[in-house]
Formats: C-alpha cells, structure tokens, sequence
C-alpha cells in the first residue's frame, strides 16, 4: 500500500497551502477525522490552481499533493477524465492492475492502486479529489451567475 | 523472555479458551490483538453455550407451552438472575435486556422524556453529561434536549485526563432532572469519582445514570454501591455475543416510568381502544428479545466469575502500568488521558508525533497488530485535546507483557517507516 510515491508526496507535498480560488469547499471524511479545504482557480476552460491545507493520513495528504501536480495546467475536460479514471481505480477493490493506457493518465496517481484493496482507505485517497469535483462545479455555477 | 508482574492471571492457561487468539494474519504474523475496548473476543465456553442453545433448545420465550419453549424461556430467564447477581442488584425484575448499551441509554432518555412529574424532564429543567462521554452518551441527551427544551450542560475535562469538577455546584444545580456520566472512559480510560457526583446529584434530587459499558468487562461492577439509578452496559465487550446490552434500573422507577417500545410482551391486557402493561422488566422488552444472545451473555458472567473480577482487575492494572511505562520509552509518544494506571482502566489512547492514527494503525496491522484508530466516538475529547484522532490500544484478561512488548517494537516500526 505505502509505494515510495505515495511516502514521496506525504513528505513533500505539491501546491500545499491556501492561495487566491474562485471557489472554496471543505471536505470532512466523518469515519476517521481527515479532513481538507480545497480552493479551484479557472481561466475559462483551464485549470490555474488548485490550493489546499488539510490534515490526515498519509494517504490522504499524498493524494491531494499529486491531484494538485496532475491537475494544475490541464484542461477541464481532460481534468475530468483524469479525475473519472482514478475514481475507476479506486473503486475497483484491487481488480484493476493499471496498464500503460491507465498509466499515462494517472502518472503518480498510478501508485494508487493497491490502497483500492483496503475498503477504510479508499475514501482517504478519494478525499481530495471528491473536494476538487465539488469545487469546480461550485466555481463554474458562480461564475455563470456572476 | 517472560515478563512477571505482580497480579498478572494465567494468560497460557486463559488464552486456551479463546480459539481465535491462535490465528495467524498477514501470511503467518501471529496475531496481537489489542482492540478489546471496541470488542472483546470469545471464550469456546461461551460459543458452546449458543451453539448448544440453537442445536437443543431453540424456541420463542413467555408463549407456547411446549418443552422447547419453556427450556428456552427458563435460560433466558436463568441469564436474567446470573447478570443481576455479577451486578449485585437487588432484585432480578431490575435487569431489562437490551441489545446494547447505546440502546439502554436512549431508553432512559426516551422513558425520561415521556415521564410525567416527578421526573419530567421540559425546558424548566437541565441535563448534566461529560465531555468524555461516547456518542451513545450524548446523543440521546441532546434529542431528548431538542424535543423537551431542557437545557444540556457538561463537565469539561482537565489537561491530565480527568473530569473538572471543580464547578460541581454550578454545573449540577436544583433544575437538574438527570446526570449521565461514563464509568471508565473509552478513549481516556479514566475512572470516574462515582461517589463525588452521586452526592451532589443526590442533593438536588437529580437521577443518575452510569454508563459502565468499559467497566462491567474489568472490573467488579456492583450497583448498590455505586448508589446510580440507571447503569448500562453491553455484553459484546464481556466476552458475550454481540446483540445484548443491559439496563438496570432502581425498582421504584421501573414502575413510575413510562414504556418506550410497545408490542408484544411488555403488555397485560390489550383492547383496540387502550392497553395495560406488564410489570417491569418486561414493560420495557417489547418484541421477540435476543434469546440465544441473553443466554450467551449468561455464560460469559459465568465464565467471567470463575475468573473472579477482582483478579481481572488486577491483572488489566499490571498490564496498563507496564504498558504506559513501555509506551513512554517511544520519543514523540505522546498518551491522551492519564499517565498513571491510578484510577484508570485498560485502554490507552495516543498520538505518535506527526504521524496520523490511519497510518499508525495501518502499519502495526501490517504485523499483526490490531489497535483501533479514530476518534473512537468521542469526537469532543479529541477537539478538547487539539487532536484529530488517537491511535488506542486496549487490554482483557488474556492480554499478556509480551503484547504490549509487540505494540512498543511494532510502534518504533512505524517511527521509522514515516520519519
């Protein structure tokens, strides 16, 4: 479960701390205490920045410091489909060993895969990325009524 | 190497009754378990009894006139007089099963909120619980809050893991209808000064529940010494199946208070337009109760009692002043709750520097150590001691030195895995 990846980014956190979003959630995992606080910047259709500050697990930490280097730069629509990959992966209880295809979507997110085995763990990877789901759908509504 | 304490039991000879204390986890890693504060295991003694009752004497209980029936009711019943003995209660009518000790707790609260004078519990009146109570003895209070306007107020707690009572005057006054307090805390293990509260609850005529869900398993529970009104506890901590709590209650107010469940079982008479109630406990076990599990929980006090309390209790002190000495050797360890084994039960709550409980807990699984990691629904004690979750070890009768050896090796595993 603790591939050096995922150690990697606990330890080194990309993007770590709040900066300037168009939208704000926090996000609580209620079983185990993790919790985050996630910020979405848009430029139209890209992604600008994505800033978090959090406490949890390791797993939980990791996965939002390599949401935020996937993410960061990419477009919606592709960001969408990175995200709808790694919820695939996640959600497969261990079934899907990540081929090349899956591999060059998820980079880092890859080393993911082996915490799909553990049911109390999933939801501590998917923390972050739920949260981002959320807060873009929260900046892109606002910015339509804006 | 053999650690001997003084007062420790006979863990090679206890440990043979349990059969999955022999399991091996994580392709041969013997298994550690230390989770005893979410549920104890099983004695064969115990197992025996259930399968005997489902192979030879499985009926429904008070109906039918058949052999089975009346063996099942006679064992249900039979439990019924073990439980009121291991309690010391006066009378076995004040045993009311349950199926566990969140159940029992909300049905105080629910007799409580339907009573009428004196014990009416409206919103010219107040309720006093703890800040280290479990959610199942918060809960209840705050619905009960809700629905009637009774203020809820609570002891806090001091930096060393004890209740405050320092306020005692002001927190406990002449509106108090009811005070609700654990025993032995479950993320803390402190030991609560039961006989400081009885007195001033007693004072302005407030009732007083015990929750000794952590404290019927450890230690010799006898309720006319505690001098409570109501105590709860379950049976799935006690080496009894799960499915079976308990709530005793003083006589007089079984009587006086108001059923919560209805239906069949706890009535006299019935007619379309109204009912009368059979006496307690019955008035309160409405429905088909957990037979196999009454008598389940009857052969765990019986296996318990052979034991003797008194020296489980002893044995759990040596064992938890061992393993807060050993625990304290690890840099960064920080224990949640007292650090003595003074007035304290078997579980250990901590924080292990930086390193959140998930890991901590994943990590010692990974060789065979089971410990529970969370907020252990005590959410309160965390935010009051600026923590996000604790990783919690707890100890039974057949825990043993060498386990708490395998937590203090397993946790400086942990440390340099994540440093």
């Amino acid at each position: 479960m603790y591939q050096d990846v995922i150690l990697d980014h606990y330890k080194n956190p990309h993007g770590r701390g709040l900066r300037d979003g168009d939208a704000e959630v926090h996000h609580v995992n209620p079983t185990c205490g993790d919790e985050i606080t996630l910020r979405v910047r848009l430029a139209g259709e890209k992604i600008e920045d994505v800033s978090y500050e959090g406490q949890g697990c390791s797993i939980s930490q990791a996965s939002a410091s390599v949401l935020n280097e996937l993410l960061v730069g990419k477009e919606l629509a592709e960001a969408q489909r990175i995200q709808e990959t790694f919820l695939e992966l996640m959600q497969s209880k261990g079934r899907i060993e990540p081929d090349d295809a899956m591999e060059e979507v998820l980079e880092d997110a890859v080393a993911f895969a082996g915490v799909s085995k553990y049911p109390a763990r999933v939801k501590c990877a998917l923390l972050s990325w739920m949260a981002w789901k959320d807060a873009t759908a929260k900046a892109l509504s606002e910015g339509k009524t804006a | 190497m053999t650690i001997l304490l003084p007062g420790l039991l006979d863990t090679d000879a206890i440990r043979k009754d349990f059969p999955i204390l022999d399991r091996t986890v994580h392709g041969g890693k013997k298994l550690v378990y230390l989770d005893n504060a979410a549920t104890s295991q099983k004695p064969r003694q115990v197992l025996d009894v259930l399968n005997e009752h489902y192979e030879q004497h499985n009926a429904n209980v008070h109906r039918g006139v058949h052999v089975l029936a009346e063996e099942a009711t006679a064992l249900y019943e039979g439990a019924r007089d073990k439980i009121a003995a291991f309690i010391n209660a006066p009378s076995r009518d004040e045993v009311i099963f349950t199926k566990n000790a969140s159940e029992s707790l909300n049905l105080v609260a629910n007799m409580l909120g339907w009573a009428d004078e004196p014990y009416r519990v409206d919103h010219d009146t107040e309720i006093v619980i703890t800040e280290m109570e479990h959610h199942s003895n918060i809960v209840p209070w705050q619905l009960l809050s809700q629905r009637t306007g009774a203020k809820l107020k609570w002891f806090g707690l001091t930096d060393d893991g004890r209740l405050d009572l320092s306020n005692i005057d002001e927190i406990i006054t002449e509106k108090t209808k009811v005070v609700s307090f654990v025993l032995v805390s479950n993320i803390l293990g402190t030991l609560n000064p039961v006989e400081a509260i009885v007195r001033r609850a007693q004072q302005v005529g407030a009732l007083v529940v015990v929750d000794a869900s952590q404290a019927a398993p450890h230690m010799p529970l006898d309720v006319q010494a505690l001098q409570a009104d109501f105590v709860a506890f379950t049976g799935h901590k006690m080496c009894g199946p799960d499915g079976i709590g308990v709530l005793w209650g003083r006589q007089e107010l079984l009587e006086d208070l108001p059923p919560f469940l209805g239906g069949g079982e706890m009535i006299e008479t019935v007619s379309m337009h109204s009912s009368t109630y059979a006496p307690a406990p019955h008035k309160f076990e409405a429905g088909t109760p957990p037979i196999a599990q009454a008598v389940g929980l009857g052969a765990a006090v019986d296996y318990l009692t052979s034991i003797g309390m008194e020296r489980i209790a002893r044995h759990e002190h040596a064992i938890t002043e061992y393993a807060i000495q050993r625990l304290q050797e690890i840099p960064d360890l920080r224990i949640i709750g007292p650090v003595t084994a003074e007035d304290r039960g078997a579980a250990i709550s901590f924080t292990l520097g930086d390193i959140h409980p998930h890991d901590v807990g994943q990590v010692l699984d990974e060789q065979g150590i089971a410990v529970r990691v969370g907020h252990h629904c005590a959410r309160p004690v965390c935010l009051r001691y600026g923590i996000p979750a604790t990783t919690r070890a707890s100890f039974y009768l057949y825990s043993t030195p060498a386990e708490v050896d395998a937590l203090v090796e397993g946790l400086e595993h942990v440390r340099n895995f994540f440093g």
